[in-house]
């Protein structure tokens, strides 16, 4: 089980790299589409950091898109202060406010890990939700960053190579902190936390340091999503959202950061992929305009039925392919 | 996890890889029809605004096919191309950017709800779509950019009307104002509504605040009465105008209770019941109005979805009628001379009242008034502006 650091460096710098190509011919790539790739790549980013929290560690967060909200408005805000800049500039404003919104999240993060110690499974689950919720209903109630109305942001930078890099960024920093010997204690805590505090782990400070780190790419995420949309709502953050995270990791399989990536994917194209096929105008000769027209109007129930039907039969996980070792 | 650890960041780029050349290869180019006009519309089909979203679905598509049984534009049928939004945030970028890029859409009619218009409204901006929403009201709305119109009228707009309403139609000389302070809506209602009395010689008497939510209106109602106004203008949501009628009449206060479309609900009578008698309140169609474009729109409206039309459908209908128009207009789809043909739109004979883009595209209409007698709500006049 050790991991073979030089390995997974070599595929971070790798994965930069083609971030980078893919950046510089992404003006021929559809817009629609290219804003469904940063979609998933967004959604990548907060699944993984959930299943560090809810996978990894077994604890049950509800709360993903309150931190995600954090992020995104204190990015927002922060680009705000600033006017058109070059390329450059704007690459290191941007990176500095995804930071600054990581951290503002993570800060979130140990509010909520700190109180809830003591808590288990569903009363942690309702707890967080209501963390989640807070803080919705307090952006709502600020006037300065739009209320209920919304905040504008004013630069679109989120581009290809700032999401992928940050979701390659976010996997390698997951997956290498679970595979190390300090991560191993993550998993001791979801196995047995009786057993792990009798082995001398510090089962508090591993809940914590979870919902820190989960925050805190969480707040990334959010300070991707408000550049990528350019318009944030308190709306837009509610609890169904975290539910939608949520999801992504128990579909992918608790604890399996292949099979999360996997599913934020799936589940980010598959309503996409749904009204694109809503849109086959005709097959000539074999059937008439829009034969598949019915899809766009029960869209949303076949993707509810696929959700329960992959549940049904793959409740260890989509993509469970190899249980994970022990 | 081990066997994938040292091939999970091939995989996934290698999925995203093939994503791209996928892609690449599905997208039509933009007008690849050429017969046709490709227009866009996005809206809260399902979620929680599904109900304004599916009526003005309904009035764009009676007006799309009204043009196209009357020849089209520039002899070219309209296509109107639909996609849901879901009432979430988030997703008006995402359906607004495929409408534009892979439907290529010529211009784009949407939506209800002043935060999803937002979101769109830069993305149409940015490339060069004409957008109309049909009833969003709030200002900030047009504010994004030069593409941006809308064919309802803006929140302030009804302060200006009720308080001409109060001076010529009721006669009154003193007012009193009762806003409700957590909602901008409220405020801006009442700040023009203050302006235009004073300025047309009224006198305010008395200013009284409460939150959204609240119950108990006495203390404020106390005051109001102490100052004995011949008017009382409450510009607040139906879910509190009810309660702050029955509780005005109990403490004596008879005067009229004058609102804006905040009103508008069918729980309204409910709560108010007789409370309510003679009460009058600004919004931007009736069912009632005499008018024959209203009434032919009316009818075909029935004929077609069995059922009568809210406030939401006629806007939505006049969004796509005065788009028509400008096409038509302009002689051509171009984004910028369409926008340009959409500014100089005047004295429109829409199904909402005459509709005149005004310098920062926003619609300069007639308000409707309707009273409320015998447990009904009538419609009373309408207000140029």
């Amino acid at each position: 089980m050790n991991l073979n650091l030089r390995h997974a460096k070599t595929g971070l710098l790798g994965a930069l790299a083609l971030c980078f190509l893919v950046t510089l011919f992404s003006k021929f790539i559809n817009p629609y589409w290219l804003y469904i790739l940063y979609d998933i790549g967004i959604n990548i980013i907060l699944a993984v950091s959930l299943n560090l929290i809810n996978g990894y560690t077994g604890q049950f967060s509800l709360g993903h898109a309150g931190f995600m909200a954090v992020g995104a408005y204190t990015a927002g805000v922060i680009t705000n202060q600033f006017g058109q800049l070059n390329a450059f500039a704007s690459g290191g404003v941007f990176l500095g406010a995804l930071l600054a919104g990581g951290l503002m999240a993570a800060v979130a993060g140990l509010l909520v890990g700190i109180p809830t110690l003591r808590l288990k499974g569903d009363y942690l689950a309702i707890v967080t939700l209501g963390f989640g919720e807070i803080i919705r209903v307090i952006l709502q109630n600020v006037d300065s960053v739009g209320g209920a109305r919304g905040y504008s942001v004013m630069h679109g930078w989120t581009n290809f190579f700032w999401t992928f890099g940050l979701a390659a960024v976010t996997v390698y920093v997951i997956a290498s902190l679970v595979n190390s010997t300090y991560g191993r204690g993550f998993i001791a805590v979801h196995d047995d936390e009786i057993a792990a505090e009798a082995m001398g782990i510090n089962t508090t400070k591993y809940k914590v340091s979870a919902f820190v780190i989960g925050a805190f790419f969480a707040g990334i995420a959010g300070g991707l999503y408000a550049h990528s949309k350019q318009y944030i709502t308190p709306g837009g953050f509610g609890f169904m959202q975290s539910i939608a995270f949520v999801v992504m990791v128990i579909l992918g399989g608790m604890g399996n950061t292949v099979g999360v990536i996997l599913a934020a994917i799936l589940l980010t194209l598959l309503p996409e992929g749904l009204r694109f096929l809503a849109g086959v105008q005709q097959i000539p000769g074999v059937t008439k305009m829009y034969p598949l027209s019915w899809v766009g109007d029960t869209r949303m129930i076949i993707y509810s039925l696929l959700l329960i039907v992959l549940m049904l039969t793959r409740p260890q996980g989509l993509f469970a392919f190899k249980k994970r070792q022990r | 996890m081990n066997i994938w650890r040292g091939h999970f960041f091939s995989l996934a780029f290698v999925a995203a890889g093939c994503l791209l050349t996928g892609c690449n290869k599905s997208s039509p180019g933009p007008n690849a029809g050429g017969d046709v006009i490709k227009v866009g519309e996005y809206g809260s089909l399902t979620g929680s605004e599904a109900s304004f979203g599916q009526s003005t679905h309904k009035g764009i598509q009676q007006a799309v096919d009204e043009i196209n049984a009357a020849g089209g534009v520039l002899g070219k049928k309209i296509e109107l191309h639909t996609e849901d939004d879901q009432s979430q945030a988030g997703q008006a970028a995402t359906v607004v950017r495929k409408l534009i890029s892979s439907d290529g859409v010529v211009a784009l009619l949407g939506e209800v709800a002043s935060s999803r218009s937002l979101e769109a409204a830069p993305i149409c901006q940015q490339s060069g779509i004409p957008m109309i929403s049909p009833s969003s009201t709030n200002p900030k709305v047009t504010e994004v950019g030069d593409y941006i119109f809308r064919v309802c009228f803006i929140d302030p707009f009804q302060g200006t009307v009720m308080a001409n309403f109060a001076t010529k139609t009721v006669q009154a000389h003193t007012a009193a104002v009762l806003t409700d302070v957590k909602s901008d809506y409220s405020l801006g209602l009442a700040k023009f509504f203050k302006e235009q009395f004073l300025a047309s010689g009224g006198k305010i008497v008395d200013e009284e605040k409460y939150s959204g939510g609240d119950k108990d209106f006495n203390a404020q109602l106390t005051a109001i009465k102490a100052a004995s106004p011949e008017v009382v203008f409450v510009p607040g949501y139906y879910t509190e105008v009810g309660l702050i009628a029955l509780q005005a009449r109990q403490l004596g206060i008879n005067v009229p209770l004058l609102g804006g479309d905040g009103w508008e609900s069918p729980t309204l009578i409910p709560v108010g019941g007789k409370a309510l008698e003679g009460d009058s309140f600004s919004t931007h169609f009736s069912a009632d109005n005499t008018s024959p474009e209203v009434q032919a729109y009316l009818t075909t409206y029935k004929k077609r979805y069995n059922e009568t039309s809210d406030a939401m459908a006629p806007l939505g209908y006049d969004a796509m009628m005065i788009l028509a128009d400008a096409i038509k207009r302009a002689g051509t789809t171009d984004g910028a001379k369409v926008r340009d043909a959409l500014a100089a739109t005047k004295d429109f004979k829409g199904v909402t009242g005459n509709i005149t883009i005004d310098p920062n595209r926003n619609a300069s209409k007639s308000a409707v008034i309707l009273t409320i007698t015998n447990g009904a709500i009538k419609y009373i006049q309408t207000v140029a502006p």
